[in-house]
């Protein structure tokens, strides 16, 4: 493996695998991904696809991409920029060229630059052999052809010949990387085991791919990232939807409630939904409902029925949910509800990421409805958002909202395993079954919390009615008396509000005071916290507060704030959390920085903002 | 083979004061939601469940407010959405016996798409469908199954909508289970709701209930007293379709479409007439019954269709079940730490 004659140590790298949808990029970051965090390396992945299955072949439209950022530090986000940039055809060449870095090495299959691909693309040369390229390092190999002369002799077709052509382009990156292959091979030979052609053609085409580079003289120098100094322990990669659907099944096991799941499929939450029909053996009850409606209100049922319920789905869905997310805040029952946020208004843009929806989670229902609202930071921490909400949820009967969004959603990073027993507990409020004597006050509460008690049918002596009309506090009798209204409005905010003597106080990144005070909420998180950290290491008074609860805001919040002499919120969104806190804390003077293109914060234009609100 | 839901009986024998709630009970004297109240009290401790193991799930509109006014554990939900609601009543615990107070316009205008969803999963609910052909809680808006032309506070005018026949709309969602009564023959009405009860899947009882207020008489052309005989045919399983104040009344197939015949004349004998099978699954038949309107036929009463299918939360059960058997995981420990996983 070091028979190159240079081996160049890097402390991280982004790569970046482009294609035709029909390519198989996606699977190809996914393994290449796997060996690079099996090798010890830390990592975040995003995947960049476009919302149409497979559009037309080598279409600008058509391209598919899958990105990696690996270190052998702490990483943070999948990266701005791309160090390695893999593509499959001129229309990826096309598409991607300016997430590139200068001097980047891009990796060209030649086969597939041929005329006809490359004016479907919009050049009008062979962007490969003009000289555009000049200031890269170009790697063009007839990969598609190589490939197909690969398995000469071992009776492939020429169809399955060349649609390995992925597995190629794999082996040519584990030798460029110095990552070991077998791990892969026998990944290959577990996903088609019924399937020994493919088994033989897939494995031929990663090991000629890796001795492709390994032979060829143009190719001077591999690179080595070392492994990252992680904490001890077990891990995975995951992504944030997924490790969304383990959250609540943790938070179902830990409880005891039986889960259950009514919903309706949209991008990018589906996933949740996917993977939780998956696990009925550990007990999810999954219901894929008529239409958004149908499943807020079954999980409502459940609610009342007994189950830690949820609903899940995307910015539209959770327009449509509206009205019933009241309800639940009405009837006071615990219920989950979890928007992966996408780029709107509207069906807007599917696949792209946004924060856009926070104030339609503080505030789009009608009448005075509070409810508790979240937001998951990155792939991983998705895992313990997840559980958090079901335990608020739980423990204060109220629904709670957990927003997330398609970045962290799709995007994966490596996930330290916990044991479920080592998670917080999570205390229902189950009634006690009497013996029917004493008649039950649903709206009788606890006196710290304001919570109510959970009488749930079958239990004896406990049956009651509930609904969405005003009811008496206490006795739950309908009501439109001026001052009980006005009362359990009160109650009902109280009770959310209290909530914030029950969970953690906001983290500060750097000191705790300084002179500026970056706030962000939820999928920016790696982001803000690189830069902020770069920043902080030249010497910067720069800090952090990047918020999960959102409301109730953390008790220290005001504190935090008091102590920076600028405060500056990033959001991918017009300005929805820094409005929200010139409401809530109007004391202090808010700076804003907002992104609204369907892309994450880049780090560089981060840097750039914070340098000039330091000099101002 | 797939197992039955089964809710739990109760120990002891119930009376219908184990059901009679203790509040105020708000329908316009003269409703015919009062009757149907009576009937469930009435009904209830016959079916003979345990009396936490009742639910009652409402949308909004008069009949929604039903579960405020019977003693089990009730859920008033929004409107149009009670059947969604129902059916995550019973999905997170099948051994409930779930039941719905819905009305026309509830189910079948702002809840049509919960209405034919939930009737295609057959999941085991009852639902008591008050069909007054009007919306009555906002005080007089035509509704999806007001008949053509009717003036109300929308349509001065008179209507232009063609209606829903409810039973066209049940068994064109392939529903197994379609009764239908008059809100003022309270024995039939009890028999349909321990009908409905027994049978596994989502049945609909639909009552054609008197709205005093705003469409009073709607129904009068077949329910009155006068024309009852005459304008109603009471299905029973196995028995010739015979009606009429002198029994002199059939029905009969006559190529493909239903006629009503004289019983006596033209050679026609009581062993011509249709027999009712309501437990056919074809509902070829079913489906014309449940069409029959005047002046050309009378209105066909009682169990119409109550064919055999799985149930949607039987199937979801053992789903379940089954997969726990075969678990691979059988714990959040064991997911967590399945596939490929590394140590640091």
């Amino acid at each position: 493996m070091t028979k190159k004659s240079q081996i160049i140590e890097l402390e991280d790298v982004v790569v970046k695998f482009v294609g035709d949808s029909g390519d198989g990029m996606q699977l190809t970051g996914t393994l290449f991904s796997d060996v690079a965090a099996q090798s010890g390396n830390d990592l975040a992945t995003f995947p960049d696809f476009p919302a149409e299955i497979r559009a037309p072949q080598n279409t600008l439209a058509g391209v598919s991409g899958f990105q990696v950022h690996l270190g052998k530090r702490k990483i943070f986000t999948s990266g701005d920029l791309c160090d390695v940039l893999v593509v499959m055809n001129p229309a990826s060449l096309k598409t991607n060229l300016k997430w590139v870095k200068p001097g980047a090495t891009i990796i060209a299959d030649e086969t597939a630059f041929d005329d006809a691909a490359i004016e479907k693309a919009g050049y009008t040369t062979n962007p490969l052999k003009d000289g555009s390229l000049s200031s890269y390092n170009l790697i063009s190999a007839p990969i598609t052809l190589l490939t197909k002369e690969s398995m000469v002799g071992l009776d492939i077709d020429k169809k399955s010949a060349e649609r390995t052509k992925n597995m190629f382009v794999l082996g040519m990156m584990f030798f460029l990387f110095q990552k070991e292959i077998d791990k892969t091979l026998d990944f290959i030979a577990k996903k088609f085991a019924d399937k020994e052609k493919l088994v033989i053609a897939n494995q031929a085409a990663i090991k000629a791919g890796y001795n492709y580079v390994e032979t060829v003289e143009y190719i001077k120098s591999t690179y080595r990232i070392s492994a990252a100094p992680l904490p001890k322990g077990r891990y995975r990669s995951i992504t944030g939807n997924i490790a969304t659907a383990w959250g609540f099944l943790a938070a179902s096991e830990r409880s005891g409630r039986p889960l259950f799941l009514g919903s309706y499929p949209i991008t990018p939450a589906t996933e949740i939904l996917m993977e939780l029909s998956k696990h009925k053996s550990l007990g999810a009850r999954v219901f894929q409902a008529e239409d958004e409606i149908a499943g807020i209100c079954s999980a409502i049922g459940a609610s009342f029925s007994g189950n830690l319920a949820l609903t899940t789905t995307s910015g539209p869905g959770l327009s449509l949910k509206s009205e019933a997310m009241g309800l639940a805040v009405i009837t006071e029952l615990p219920l989950v509800v979890v928007n992966v946020q996408r780029a709107g208004p509207s069906t807007g843009m599917p696949t792209k990421s946004e924060q856009s929806d926070l104030m339609q989670a503080l505030f789009g229902r009608n009448g005075e409805c509070p409810m508790v609202v979240m937001a998951a930071s990155s792939p991983a921490n998705c895992f313990y958002n997840a559980y958090y909400a079901a335990k608020i949820s739980l423990e204060h009967m109220t629904p709670v909202i957990l927003l997330t969004d398609g970045y962290i959603g799709f995007g994966s990073e490596l996930f330290r395993i916990p044991k479920t027993s080592d998670l917080p507990e999570i205390k229902t409020r189950l009634a006690k079954p009497t013996n029917g004597e004493t008649k039950f006050k649903p709206y009788q509460r606890d006196e710290k919390t304001l919570a109510r008690e959970w009488a749930i049918p079958g239990m004896e002596g406990l049956r009651h009615r509930i609904g969405g009309l005003e009811k008496t506090n206490v006795d739950g009798i309908v009501s439109t008396d001026p001052h009980n209204h006005e009362l359990m409005v009160e109650l009902r905010e109280e009770k959310v509000n209290r909530i914030a003597d029950y969970i953690p106080e906001q983290e500060v990144v750097g000191e705790d005071s300084g002179d500026v005070l970056v706030v962000g909420w939820g999928g920016t998180e790696g982001a803000l916290k690189s830069t902020v950290m770069n920043m902080q290491k030249d010497g910067h008074k720069i800090s952090l507060a990047h918020f999960s609860f959102i409301k109730p805001f953390p008790k220290n919040t005001q504190k935090i704030f008091s102590k920076f002499k600028k405060i500056i919120v990033c959001e991918l969104n017009k300005g929805q959390l820094v409005n929200y806190l010139r409401m809530t804390f109007p004391e202090f003077k808010y700076h804003q920085y907002n992104k609204v293109q369907g892309i994450p914060f880049h780090l560089n234009e981060l840097t750039e903002v914070f340098t000039k609100l330091i000099k101002e | 083979m797939i197992e039955r839901n089964l809710v739990e009986k109760s120990p002891v024998a119930l009376t219908k004061e184990d059901f009679v709630s203790d509040q105020m009970v708000k329908w316009c004297p003269g409703c015919g939601a009062h009757a149907i109240l009576a009937a469930v009290e009435k009904v209830f401790p016959q079916i003979g469940y345990k009396k936490e193991n009742f639910v009652f799930v409402s949308g909004i509109g008069c009949s929604s407010r039903f579960p405020y006014y019977v003693n089990t554990y009730g859920f008033h939900g929004i409107h149009g959405r009670a059947l969604a609601i129902a059916s995550g009543v019973k999905l997170a615990n099948p051994k409930l016996s779930v039941w719905v107070a819905t009305g026309d316009g509830d189910s079948m205008a702002i809840g049509g798409n919960h209405f034919i969803h939930t009737i295609r999963r057959n999941i085991d609910l009852n639902v008591l469908l008050f069909n007054n052909q009007i919306y009555g809680l906002t005080k007089g808006q035509y509704s999806p199954t007001t008949p053509m032309g009717t003036v109300t506070k929308t349509s001065p005018y008179g209507t232009i909508e063609h209606p829903f026949v409810t039973a066209g709309l049940v068994m064109g969602a392939q529903g197994t289970f379609f009764a239908r009564v008059p809100d003022n023959n309270i024995s039939l009405m009890t028999e349909m709701m321990q009908e409905a009860a027994m049978h596994d899947g989502t049945s609909v009882v639909e009552i054609l209930q008197n709205c005093i207020i705003f469409a009073d008489k709607t129904h009068a052309d077949v329910v009155s007293r006068e024309v009852k005989d005459e304008r109603q045919l009471i299905l029973k399983h196995g028995q010739p379709m015979i009606f009429g104040k002198n029994n002199d009344k059939g029905i009969i197939l006559d190529g493909t479409k239903l006629r009503v015949v004289k019983i006596g004349e033209n050679g026609i004998t009581v062993d011509k007439l249709m027999v009712h099978d309501q437990f056919s699954n074809d509902p070829g038949i079913h489906r014309m019954l449940g069409r029959m309107m005047p002046p050309e036929f009378p209105v066909a009463m009682g169990v119409i269709r109550s064919s055999k299918s799985n149930t949607y939360d039987q199937l979801f059960e053992n789903q379940i079940k089954k997969a726990k058997e075969k678990a691979k995981y059988k714990k959040m420990d064991d997911l967590l730490n399945s596939e490929d996983t590394w140590e640091i």
